[in-house]
């Protein structure tokens, strides 16, 4: 492999930068969980290029952990917004001031 | 030939741009299919790296069955283009948000700089450590040092399947006790009434 390590490491940043900017820009609440998923995506990265690294599969065991993980907050996460739409009929989240359910 | 470089080379610019895509699209549905070509292109990136089975997963776990679970939502709620995207709560949250952004790939720019440098290969070897095949050497390594962590997710599985259940599913409102014999009272009279008197 002729691709050096770092380079994945700073693409990975960038990913997680813009999963970072979508969180903190985009109102739709389906769209910021979007965002949250390309920051686990990029870390994800991360991981697997530091495990080729060090010639050990830790780093893609803990990927993999991660993506199970990944995938029950997703389930979780997809239900609230499901609920919440039910009772403010919206998906954006400055709609959902009141704390008070 | 060095295809990996060129791979990533390839790839790198499309994961980037269907990145901000995701994030410049009004429409939920087209935020979630640039999602999907990003998802893509990580796949890729863990090909070059040696991470076939990791491959298999993001396509399957994430492209499909993750993203389709978006879509399904997205699709379910009905949501329309119209995002108020007006700033009402913080004065200049979006640039300060993007200069937050910038400033962080800077900070991991000159740190990678600085502890590994640009111009480090993976060490050869690769192949040694994935003997019999990349899965078969992810499963010896997650069946025996992480057989404990790999027992917790199962159960971390099935309380989230639980919950979203609980979360999702339309609750009939609770009958409390009072109201339930405020019913039965209202009630009784009249069935008392309707029994014919002997």
């Amino acid at each position: 492999m002729r691709t050096p390590i770092a380079y994945f490491l700073v693409l990975s940043s960038i990913l997680f930068a813009i999963g970072t900017v979508g969180v903190l820009v985009r109102k739709n609440a389906l769209i910021i969980f979007m965002s949250v998923e390309l920051q686990l995506n990029a870390v994800n990265l991360t991981l697997v290029a530091f495990s080729r690294m060090h010639n050990s599969l830790d780093g893609q065991v803990l990927a993999f952990f991660s993506m199970v993980v990944a995938a029950a907050e997703v389930v979780v996460g997809l239900a609230i917004i499901v609920s919440v739409y039910r009772r403010i009929r919206s998906v954006n989240v400055d709609d959902a001031e009141a704390l008070r359910g | 030939m060095q295809a990996d470089l060129i791979l990533f080379w390839v790839f790198a610019p499309i994961s980037i741009a269907s990145g901000i895509a995701m994030l410049l699209m009004r429409n939920a549905v087209h935020s979630a299919l640039f999602l999907i070509v990003n998802f893509f292109c990580l796949a890729i990136f863990y090909l070059i790296l040696g991470a076939p089975f990791l491959f298999a997963v993001q396509i399957i776990v994430y492209a499909g069955a993750i993203m389709v679970l978006f879509l399904f939502v997205i699709m379910l709620l009905g949501v329309d283009g119209r995002e108020d995207l007006r700033e009402r709560r913080l004065i200049a949250q979006r640039p300060l948000a993007v200069l937050l952004g910038l400033g962080f790939v800077l900070e991991v720019f000159f740190a990678v700089h600085g502890a590994i440098g640009f111009s480090r290969h993976a060490p050869a070897g690769f192949g040694k450590v994935n003997e019999g095949g990349n899965t078969q050497a992810l499963a010896r390594v997650l069946f025996q040092k992480y057989f404990f962590p790999f027992e917790v997710t199962s159960i971390l599985l099935i309380i989230a399947a639980i919950a979203a259940m609980v979360l999702a599913q339309r609750k009939a409102r609770a009958v409390t006790q009072a109201e339930m014999e405020a019913h039965n009272a209202a009630l009784e009279p009249a069935v008392v009434s309707s029994r014919p008197i002997a």
